[in-house]
């Protein structure tokens, strides 16, 4: 095909070789950065945490992602709605039961967290289900407003005061409306290392730390293998995705995506293939937020704004729409350099330059740039909104990608559809002859001239 | 005989039309619901009539901004996702531009032109408000318009032209690029915070029935604006050699090509009228509500696309009538379901609308 | 070593002069005198009435055609009996059983399958993959078989099964030497085989061809014909729409003219060919 095919083709170890190179990286930059300007070894590490956790979190929304429009050509805005379906039902399954006098208003029903994380991506496919039932038939602009809409009404629902607080099998239960829901249960590493009976193993590993970061390190190490963690469950995303896609199953979405009408027209029930893949993808989603939000330690209705959803949306677009290793490398681009990037730059300047005191306004940063040439005042206001212009920028890189490279870092690639290679079974021959023009003879004289198998 | 001849023709409706039977049923049920809360005293006609004022105002700025996007929709043949953030731009520019005059000389220039961002000034102190400040209220008017006039074009010009003849999706994605640089742009530049725009202006008491309802002189300019502009817009559309091709063009695009109407004379068209209208309904909003913050126009972008889609995307009459209807929706839907689900309701009846008859109630009218 | 190269060739050769298709063509169901049977179909579209009571029978492993002057209404009656329309009124049958108003994926599993006018190839997918999207019964297309680690190798047997297929069929169209291009690469002609071909893949029994001769060069026509011709041998029935007439005429064995939405007259080549009706319906003429 093209050049740019061949470069990511000769890299070792395939497309999972290309996603570790990519980490690298990044994080390779990451400390550079933060060795050069003198940050702290504790920074550093809490940095590369954060950094992960990002690429991790997005990695997987890409991926779920990539299902609904790159595979399914389903035009899903409503992610966020997913997400936080899927975490508010995990806080309302996981959360111990209601004491009086506790600092939660509400409690939940004390069962396990894998129990709660079930749930919760149960609950985001049941809500993908309610969706696509009515709307999967319409055309890609419309679902995309549907959906939008729906994860806003699913917002207001949990912001509301009506659902705050219920009785559900006799506890105390809620959904915390405008205060949210404090996570008040063991968060997701302790719960896997005790599950695993590896808790104590666990905290000998952090005391042992120590070495490297002498005061409480638990904080640090806990972020470090949070990240790996997520990282794992990137893999375990990717692998289920991977599998998905290269079967009969990906082959029928596939073709859906192109053309619905040919699809059914040889005998695929479309309807019923949109509804599973949707599903699959949402409560993917659902399982993504969960990962998210539950080490945060609570959670309130207005993370879940749509602006949440485009974050992903460009993520995928970055990393190319239809290939499984673009949405993670996505995902990986999107959070070191658009999202947590522009953080952590601000995080070195405020911790190398402490003592700057950045102005409180627009007017006052640019009124001494006008009047004195003073740009000093107007950096430091724009150090200190970097949240606000990352979004400029990200707006911004959309564009630039629409019009030069809508494809994405990896869009161009197509990943076959099939469980199996589909080059020619050894067990058949290949006629004679590889021109391109039409043949006008029979077959039957072809084969009579080739003798020799193809391979 | 007559009853016979009723009752057959009303199953038939009810088999051909379940749809319609339903909707009917609902309503129904909705205004038995609102008898019976008038009749007990629970529910006051004043309180409906405020409710219905207050839908009808709102109702009318949703359907002024959704013009332009359902002439955008319709001959551009894409959702434009930024529409929201040239209404903000429009707001911004045209009270920078209010504040302005209202307080030169009595605040700092600077402030008042970022519109009193981070508390510098207040409207309320500078007194601002139609009656009080009428020809900054009507500089505003006319420079919201002008700025989200010249907004619109300079981004189809620079972002939208080049990717003209791409698909519907592309281009959509592409206006949530635009809303993203837009809007975070102007809480760069403004700042985060919403600010109280207007002095109270005055107001009359109006007796309905069994109590008063309010209204005052910014409900009355939002009216007087909006019908005028709506107005022009239909003269417009019914009486120029212009507003014939763009009907043409939005009701059958090839065909207007033939006849030799020039596209991207009517694409610029488009982009005019529709900016001026949205630039102007963002300061109207503003006027009305007495705040803002960068958020307004994002905050209405999905109940505008509920009116256009109401209304049958290209049909000018159909976004002002879905403005109507979406905004009497949002506000007297606190009649029969608690508040925070109000916005949802009128999301309710979009997504009715494009799951049951995507075209909307006035399809097949076009830009009519 | 040249005898075991030289048995594969053999064997291709026998197939294919036997006449290859027994391989793929299993369980033509050819007990049904009329697979397929329309009475009264009628469809307006708000005020025009495109099929005004069509009634017809295609006989078994006939090669039949529809034909017609244009706006006829043959793409409304096809899009009927397919199930890409409903009709307003009027029963289409299929081996006996109703199927009028059914889904076109559930017209198509029953073994009724069409193509398409403008050939309407995968384009983002290959050629091999278009082909092995068609095959009926893939025990793959349920999502838990083909994640679930040991179902999967299941899958992959079937995969190599139907791949073997794919191949045959690729080789006997003579289009092999493009199978790993994309669909969107290809020829008009080239697209009309893999059309052809995928269709064939779904193992019908009955073949519904809309124009699938429009734009094909006439050396690629003759060898269609020969396929469609020696498909018609293995006992599939095939009813054919198309505008060339002495294509109808050369190799139909039966002739159905439609004209204004309904049945002008039925028979032999030879029956239509001087029928005056049918000449003045296509001089333009309200018969």
């Amino acid at each position: 095909m093209s050049v740019r095919a061949d470069f990511t083709d000769r890299i070792p170890g395939g497309d999972a070789g290309l996603i570790v190179l990519v980490l690298l990286a990044t994080y390779l930059a990451y400390v550079l950065a933060g060795s050069v300007l003198g940050y702290t070894l504790r920074g550093q590490l809490n940095s590369i945490a954060t950094l992960t956790f990002y690429i991790g979190v997005f990695a997987m929304l890409s991926l779920a992602l990539n299902l609904h429009w790159g595979y399914t050509g389903l035009f899903n805005i409503g992610i966020v709605g997913f997400m936080a379906v899927g975490v508010y039902v995990t806080a309302i399954v996981t959360k111990p039961t209601y004491v009086a006098g506790g600092a939660a208003q509400v409690g939940g029903l004390g069962l396990p967290l894998w129990v709660g994380i079930l749930a919760g991506m149960l609950a985001a496919a049941l809500l993908g289900l309610v969706v696509a039932l009515p709307a999967l038939r319409l055309r890609a602009d419309y679902l995309a407003i549907v959906t939008i809409a729906m994860s806003e009404i699913v917002r207001f629902s949990f912001l509301s005061g009506e659902i705050q607080q219920f009785q559900l099998f006799g506890n105390r239960v809620g959904f915390g409306g405008g205060s949210g829901l404090i996570l008040d249960f063991a968060p997701p590493l302790e719960a896997l290392f005790r599950g695993l009976g590896l808790w104590n193993a666990y905290l000998g590993f952090v005391d042992a730390f120590q070495v490297v970061v002498p005061r409480n390190p638990k904080p640090v190490v806990d972020g470090l293998i949070y990240g790996l963690l997520l990282l794992g469950f990137v893999a375990v995303f990717y692998w289920l995705l991977k599998r998905t896609g290269e079967s009969p199953f990906g082959r029928v979405l596939k073709a859906i995506r192109e053309d619905e009408d040919v699809a059914n027209a040889l005998g695929k029930n479309t309807d019923r293939f949109k509804i599973k893949s949707f599903m699959l993808g949402c409560a993917l989603m659902g399982l993504a937020g969960i990962l998210w939000l539950v080490p945060q330690g609570a959670v309130t209705p207005n993370f879940f704004r749509p602006r949440v959803t485009f974050f992903v949306w460009i993520a995928l677009i970055i990393g190319g729409a239809g290939s499984n290793t673009g949405s993670v490398l996505g995902g990986a681009v999107f959070a070191a350099v658009l999202y947590q990037g522009p953080r952590y730059f601000q995080n070195l300047v405020t911790a190398v330059f402490p003592n700057f005191d950045s102005p409180s306004g627009f007017g006052q940063a640019i009124s001494p740039l006008i009047s004195q040439f003073d740009p000093v005042p107007f950096l430091l206001y724009t150090v200190d909104s970097i949240r606000q212009l990352q979004l400029v920028v990200m707006g911004l890189v959309l564009i630039w990608l629409m019009h030069n490279r809508p494809e994405g870092m990896l869009g161009y690639r197509k990943e076959t559809a099939s469980v199996i290679p589909l080059s020619r079974p050894k067990s058949m021959t290949a006629d004679g002859g590889d021109d391109d023009s039409v043949r006008t003879d029979g077959g039957v004289d072809t084969a009579a001239e080739g003798g020799e198998t193809d391979e | 005989m007559g009853i016979a001849e009723t009752y057959s023709r009303g199953r038939q409706f009810a088999i051909e039309r379940p749809f319609a039977l339903v909707l009917a049923v609902i309503v129904v049920v909705l205004l038995g619901d609102l008898l019976r809360g008038l009749a007990t005293g629970q529910t006051q006609f004043a309180d409906i009539g405020t409710l219905v004022w207050d839908g009808l105002m709102r109702g009318l700025v949703i359907g002024l901004a959704g013009i332009g996007l359902s002439m955008t929709y319709s001959i551009l043949n894409f959702a434009n996702f930024s529409h929201g953030d040239y209404i903000t731009a429009g707001a911004f520019s045209g009270w920078a531009t209010t504040y302005l005059i209202a307080g030169l000389g009595r605040a700092d220039v600077g402030a008042l032109l970022l519109v009193g961002a981070g508390g510098s000034v207040y409207g309320g102190t500078l007194g601002i408000g139609v009656l009080s400040t009428p020809l900054a209220v009507v500089a505003g008017i006319v420079v919201s318009g002008g700025f989200a006039i010249a907004l619109s074009l300079a981004v189809d010009r620079t972002i939208f032209k080049p990717i003209r003849n791409e698909d519907g999706i592309t281009l959509l994605i592409t206006s949530v690029g635009v809303a993203f640089a837009l809007r975070y742009l102007m809480q760069f530049v403004f700042g985060s915070d919403v600010r109280g725009t207007t002095a109270q202006p005055p107001s009359i008491s109006l007796y309905f029935v069994d109590g008063t309802v309010f209204i005052n002189a910014h409900d009355i300019t939002l009216l007087v604006v909006a019908s005028g502009l709506m107005l022009g817009v239909h003269v417009l559309l019914q009486r120029t050699k212009l507003g014939k091709a763009m009907r043409a063009m939005a009701d059958n695009k090839d065909l207007a090509l033939i006849t030799g109407i020039s596209t991207e004379r009517v694409v610029r068209a488009t982009w005019i009228i529709g900016g001026g209208l949205t630039g102007v309904a963002g300061y109207m909003f503003i006027l009305w509500k007495g705040t803002l913050g960068f958020n307004d126009g994002w905050l209405l972008l999905l109940l505008i696309f509920a009116a256009v889609i109401l209304g049958g995307i290209g049909s000018i009459y159909g976004a002002i009538a879905g403005g109507l209807v979406i905004g009497l929706t949002a506000s007297m839907s606190v009649l029969w379901i608690p508040s925070a689900f109000s916005r949802a309701a009128a999301f309710v009846v979009m997504i009715v609308i494009l799951l049951v008859k995507p075209s909307g109630l006035f399809s097949g009218r076009a830009t009519a | 070593m040249s005898d075991a190269a030289d048995q594969p060739a053999e064997d291709v050769a026998r197939k294919v002069d036997e006449g290859a298709l027994g391989a793929f063509a299993s369980g033509v169901d050819t007990s049904v005198d009329y697979p397929l049977q329309v009475e009264g179909l009628e469809k307006s579209f708000g005020g025009i009435t495109a099929v005004d009571g069509a009634t017809f029978e295609v006989e078994s492993g006939t090669l039949t055609g529809l034909i017609g002057p244009n706006g006829a209404g043959k793409s409304t009656t096809f899009n009927l009996i397919t199930g890409m329309l409903k009709p307003d009124a009027g029963t289409v049958t299929f081996n006996g059983e109703d199927i009028t108003g059914e889904e076109p994926h559930q017209i198509a599993n029953r073994g009724m399958v069409r193509t398409f006018q403008i050939a309407r190839e995968l384009s983002e997918m290959t050629v091999l993959e278009n082909m092995m999207l068609a095959p009926k019964h893939q025990r793959g297309e349920a999502l838990w078989r083909s994640v679930m680690p040991g179902l999967r190798d299941d899958v992959r047997e079937q995969e190599e099964e139907l791949l073997e297929r794919v191949w045959e069929v690729l080789d006997f169209f003579d289009i092999a030497h493009i199978a790993e291009e994309y669909a969107g690469n290809l020829s008009g002609g080239q697209r009309k085989l893999l059309e052809m071909a995928r269709a064939l893949l779904t193992d019908p029994d009955m073949l519904l061809l809309d124009e699938p001769f429009a734009g094909v060069n006439p050396t690629l026509e003759k060898k269609l014909l020969e396929h469609v011709h020696e498909l018609r041998e293995q006992g599939y029935t095939f009813l054919l729409v198309e505008h060339d007439m002495d294509l109808i005429m050369n190799n139909c064995e039966h002739v159905i003219v439609l004209h204004q939405g309904s049945v002008l007259t039925e028979g032999t080549p030879d029956e239509i060919r001087s029928n005056e009706e049918v000449i003045k319906a296509y001089l333009g003429g309200n018969v």
